[in-house]
């Protein structure tokens, strides 16, 4: 045990090896509640596989144990649970003290799970499997509960904490996702073209592939590249590097989406280069799923990055040259090669292969694994199984077995061209390079390197450089000389297989790893006649799983052509679509800038002790005290604006200076009423249709001037308005200036019977007095010593004043006016308070007792609409609907059963189980003590005294009657004081 | 993001704007068939292909009409709607008793 933790793990390799880990530093953390010691900067598998434990999760349908698969985070083999966290990449996520990590999709133990006795009835979970089981016959209700309980991965704590996320913006004249060789020298090249430049890249050290690969003979020749090639970017200055950061996803215009640790990025760039590289794609064979069986990239990741060896005894399955890199690499790290497996019939004697050949290696050419042998329960393997390829995917003859715990795939990359399908390019099949390349790029979009088919590194530098310079000349820059262009070998020949497939017939030969897919579901499924990929991909669930088809769905697409017997060139691999690894919702959802907008008074409301609603984006007082003495509060607001004098703050009501000659043509073309004649200092009631003769908006113009009118508008329909007339003038070409002054004003209404008395104690240059300053008037003056503009209006039924003034000084005017009323016992009022006012003088509240379809002459407001006008906005559509029979009505009404409960917003009217219509608004009025409410109910049920049905909640039905409108003060004298 | 040129403030993110419709003309006056005018008001040509549309620049309240192609989503021009509407609209006054 000692000896352990001073190595860090029984597999860990000297100090030569592992360039990402600290090991001064060491780090305890538990996996499966036992104690774990790796260095700082392992991974959790890199720490787990250090320690002998290989074992990291149980797969998605066969629980089948699964182990590291690409050391890249490109794979769900990793995926564990870390607290309230699940399906974090273990393969990617650094180890931190006391770190509690868990396996995933299993019953019992990672080691020995119940549920992995379903592997046994594998052959009746055919593809396809629940559609034909489950639904077909019925039984889904009682199965579901099974399967849902079976299905998703990890665990979601809904108690979770919520952590800190945020965003930030960025922009670049180019942007460069990836930092590997094709990367690095495109990012230098572009600077160098005088561009600034961000780079992007996923891992805590550049390099890509020159971290951990080996060029040639030599092993280090690569990471001193890397190490040059890293210098040189951080020398510069206008090269921004994002490390450990992914590009979950391209948007249009070269908006990308970046992950880094809790913060979300959204970049925008002139141009951008993809050098995003390839994804090593693994071999099909049977149990080429098992713990013990990796890509060779993952092998040297282990080696190189982490010190860690992968195995003791291994076989490599080789098709590239790439291949004998790793066989190189696992020698150096101590792993007895048994034997390179090698699909090539000709295996080109390079310098590796070479070298490969001289450390006593055999080489099996025109080989390849059909079966890796499985452990103790699958929780490894204990050799692979080799035989003589005798056709595509075919072999024969007796199959040598080679004693090993560890079996590399290197056999052919694809490219991991995610992103730059995201950005529209399409792919197409090279029979050639076996590979599919990006064929047409969108127009400010580069490739270089692997993931545009570029392997030889002296050609991927050169294409790097000569990217890089294209991208900056197309963001703009062109300092310096224009690299040339490539030429020669670009070796894209010779890396991948054309049919890395031996289908066994005893199966479990995967194609997909998540999703537990054999050979046989895919030909099933095309024999079930879904023959399209994306079709395939749906039936068969190829490529839906959390690596998204990163290793499937080149083999998923080959398998689709053999089964067709169609040409590859021209299949495609299914779209792809962001993001291109999962986003936390905390990145997407975490700090959000809404704006508030708080009146000029928010600060008095909240030193009165108000409970604040939300009116769109505004916050407004709904009632002045406790949330428990809701009710009562609301009431007293309501006796005092009736008996003395409230106040209100109306500060959000959306304001409008219309000034010009065609200043009333304007308002006569854009509201029903009419207001050429209309009389400076007069106010007239505006309500507003679209062009369907639905009631949109209301309010008052005021005519200030004969070219000047000073409309309002509702509160959350103001900036619709707003857009609306510009819209409109844009066509009209009136000659009127329209300017929205909501945020200018702030405004309260003072209203009830001793308001002007109030007042008359700070305003001094207006004549208050009824004759001279009538109901509907509207006056300049000011108060308190503030300029406003003074409207007699009637919303609450009261006597009343709405007074508007620069917002600069709306504080001083509440104030002014609380302490004028103060003798008076002048009271505060709220929306809620208001809300109880307007209903019982019967007025509508646009949105609440109108909907998207409400006509004028439904809400009983054909008052409203002017004869004889030339034209205006849904006139033409409410003459046609005038011209038919109404549909509904809007009716006030109240209670025959006094003490029936108050019926809810949206309630139903009803008649003989037939919906007539709905409740709008309802309250037990405190002036009048009974029920009233508006609803709509049929044409024949909107008769004073007609009787009607309400379904309150729970079913009960109650009986509405139709009362004639307003409920209070029928003679409106009130409010004309 | 999309990016949307404004003619009067420049590329800004298609957040920035609204879309208005398409650029269609009004039939006017009380003889327009209810059958013409619920063509205006409610049906969209939705066309494959170039459409004129009103756009509004949000932040500024400019409206300006965007020439788009609906297959590729590309926008083709942007410009302000001056370039279309140059003249004062007027409205016929209606006959008298014409009021239905």
């Amino acid at each position: 045990m000692t000896s352990m933790v001073e190595t860090g793990g029984v597999n860990r390799l000297p100090d030569s090896f592992g360039r990402l880990i600290d090991r001064k530093r060491r780090v305890a953390f538990s996996f499966e509640g036992r104690e774990i010691e790796g260095f700082a900067g392992d991974t959790i598998a890199a720490a787990l596989a250090a320690n002998d434990q290989w074992v990291l999760s149980r797969s998605f349908k066969y629980r089948r144990p699964r182990g590291i698969l690409t050391m890249a985070g490109q794979d769900s083999n990793t995926l564990v649970q870390i607290g309230a966290e699940p399906n974090v990449l273990a393969d990617r996520r650094i180890i931190e003290p006391a770190l509690g990590v868990m396996g995933q999709n299993y019953d019992g133990s990672l080691e020995a799970d119940r549920g992995n006795v379903i592997e046994l009835f594998g052959r009746f979970l055919p593809v396809g499997f629940y559609y034909k089981t489950f639904y077909k016959r019925g039984s889904w209700k009682f199965w579901e509960k099974i399967i849902r309980g079976r299905a998703g991965l990890g665990k979601v704590d809904l108690a979770a904490h919520h952590g800190y996320f945020d965003k930030q913006y960025l922009f670049a004249d180019v942007a460069v996702v990836g930092g590997g060789p094709a990367g690095l020298s495109a990012a230098l090249q572009a600077a160098e073209a005088g561009a600034e430049v961000i780079l992007i890249d996923e891992w805590p050290a550049l390099g890509g592939s020159l971290c951990y690969a080996r060029l040639g003979r030599e092993g280090d020749a690569a990471f001193n590249l890397a190490e040059k090639l890293a210098a040189q970017v951080k020398a510069k200055g206008n090269i921004h590097v994002l490390s450990d950061a992914t590009c979950t996803g391209w948007f249009a215009d070269n908006w990308l989406a970046i992950v880094k640790g809790s913060r979300f990025y959204k970049l925008r760039a002139r141009s951008v280069v993809m050098a995003t590289g390839s994804l090593e794609q693994p071999a099909v064979f049977r149990n080429n799923d098992l713990p013990g069986v990796m890509q060779g990239t993952a092998a040297q990741r282990l080696i190189r990055l982490y010190g860690v060896r992968p195995g003791r005894k291994a076989v490599v399955l080789a098709a590239n040259d790439d291949a004998y890199g790793v066989a190189l690499d696992l020698g150096d790290a101590g792993c007895e090669v048994q034997a390179v497996v090698d699909l090539r019939e000709q295996v080109p004697e390079t310098a590796m292969v070479h070298a490969t050949r001289g450390r006593g290696v055999p080489i099996l050419a025109g080989y390849a694994v059909t079966e890796a042998i499985p452990g103790t329960a699958k929780l490894g393997i204990l050799g692979a199984a080799a035989a003589r390829i005798a056709r595509e995917g075919e072999t024969d003859g007796a199959a040598a077995v080679f004693e090993c715990d560890l079996l590399c795939m290197s056999t052919g990359y694809s490219p991991a061209g995610q992103i730059l399908h995201h950005a529209g390019t399409k792919f197409t099949y090279d029979h050639a390079a076996n590979m599919f390349q990006p064929a047409i790029l969108p127009p400010h979009v580069f490739a270089a390197g692997s993931v545009n088919g570029t392997y030889a590194m002296e050609a991927v530098l050169a294409e790097g450089r000569r990217i890089g310079w294209a991208a900056a000349q197309d963001a703009g820059f062109a300092r310096g000389t224009e690299p040339p262009a490539v030429t020669g070998d670009r070796g894209s020949f010779g890396q991948t297989h054309a049919w890395p497939i031996f289908p066994h017939k005893a199966g479990k030969d995967f194609v997909d790893f998540d999703e537990d897919l054999q050979v046989k579901d895919l030909v099933n499924g095309i024999a079930d006649g879904y023959d399209d990929i994306e079709l395939l991909k749906r039936y068969s669930t190829v490529g839906m799983g959390p690596s998204q088809g990163r290793h499937s769905a080149v083999a998923a697409v080959r398998v689709l052509a053999k089964e067709t017997a169609t040409d590859l060139a021209t299949l495609s691999v299914t779209t792809q679509r962001p993001p291109y690894v999962p986003e936390k919702f905390g990145h997407l959802a975490g700090r959000v800038f809404e704006p508030e907008r708080h009146t000029a008074m928010h600060h008095r409301h909240h030193e009165l002790g108000a409970r604040m609603m939300v009116a769109g984006l505004w916050y407004r007082p709904a009632f002045y005290g406790k949330p428990e003495d809701r009710d009562q509060a609301i009431r007293e607001e309501v006796q005092a604006v009736r008996s003395n004098v409230g106040l209100i703050d109306v500060s959000t009501l959306g304001g409008l200076d219309i000034r010009g000659p065609d200043a009333a043509e304007f308002l006569n073309r854009l509201y029903t009423f009419t207001y050429a004649k209309q009389p400076v200092g007069r106010s007239r009631y505006v309500l507003m249709c679209d062009q369907t003769g639905a009631i949109i908006d209301d309010g008052v113009a005021c005519r200030i001037h004969d070219e000047h009118f000073y409309v309002t508008a509702t509160t959350s329909g103001v900036d619709g308005v707003y857009r609306l007339m510009l819209q409109w003038n844009a066509q009209w070409r009136l000659d009127v200036d329209v300017a929205n002054v909501t945020a200018a004003y702030a405004g309260v209404n003072i209203a009830g019977p001793r308001a002007r008395e109030v007042l008359a104690k700070v305003c001094h240059d207006v004549d208050l007095g009824p004759e001279a300053f009538p109901y509907m008037g509207v006056r300049l003056g000011s108060v308190a010593g503030i300029p406003a503009r003074l409207l007699r209006v009637g919303f609450v039924g009261e006597l009343g004043y709405e007074i508007h003034a620069p917002a600069s000084q709306g504080e001083a005017l509440w104030d002014a006016l609380m302490a004028a009323g103060g003798t008076a016992g002048i009271r505060p009022f709220g929306v809620e308070a208001q809300r109880v006012l307007r209903l019982e003088k019967g007025h509508i509240i646009i949105g609440q007792d109108t909907d998207g379809l409400t006509h004028p002459f439904e809400a009983d407001m054909a008052w409203a609409i002017a004869k004889n006008k030339a034209y205006f906005m849904g006139g033409r559509s409410i003459a046609i609907q005038t011209a038919r029979p109404l549909t509904r009505k809007l009716v006030g009404f109240t209670l025959e059963d006094p003490s029936a409960p108050v019926p809810e917003e949206c309630h139903l009217t009803v008649r003989n189980g037939e919906i007539t219509g709905r409740v709008t608004s309802a309250v037990r009025s405190p002036t009048l003590d009974r029920v009233i409410g508006l609803a709509y109910v049929a044409p024949d049920q909107a008769a004073e005294g007609a009787n009607f049905d309400i379904k309150i909640a729970g079913g009960r039905l109650i009986k509405g009657r139709v009362v004639k409108l307003p409920f209070y003060d029928p003679e409106t004298k009130r409010q004309e004081m | 993001m999309k990016i949307m040129n404004c003619p009067l403030n420049g590329p800004r993110n298609i957040s920035e704007f609204v879309w208005g419709g398409e650029v269609k003309e009004m039939p006017s006056g009380p003889e327009v068939s209810p059958r013409d005018w619920a063509g205006y008001v409610f049906i969209e040509n939705n066309i494959a292909g170039v459409v004129r549309e009103w756009w509004c620049h949000v932040p500024t309240s400019f409206w300006f009409i965007a020439e788009r192609n609906t297959v590729s989503d590309e926008v083709i021009r942007t410009y302000p709607a001056s370039e279309v509407f140059n003249r004062r609209v007027e409205f016929a006054a209606p006959a008298k008793g014409e009021t239905k």
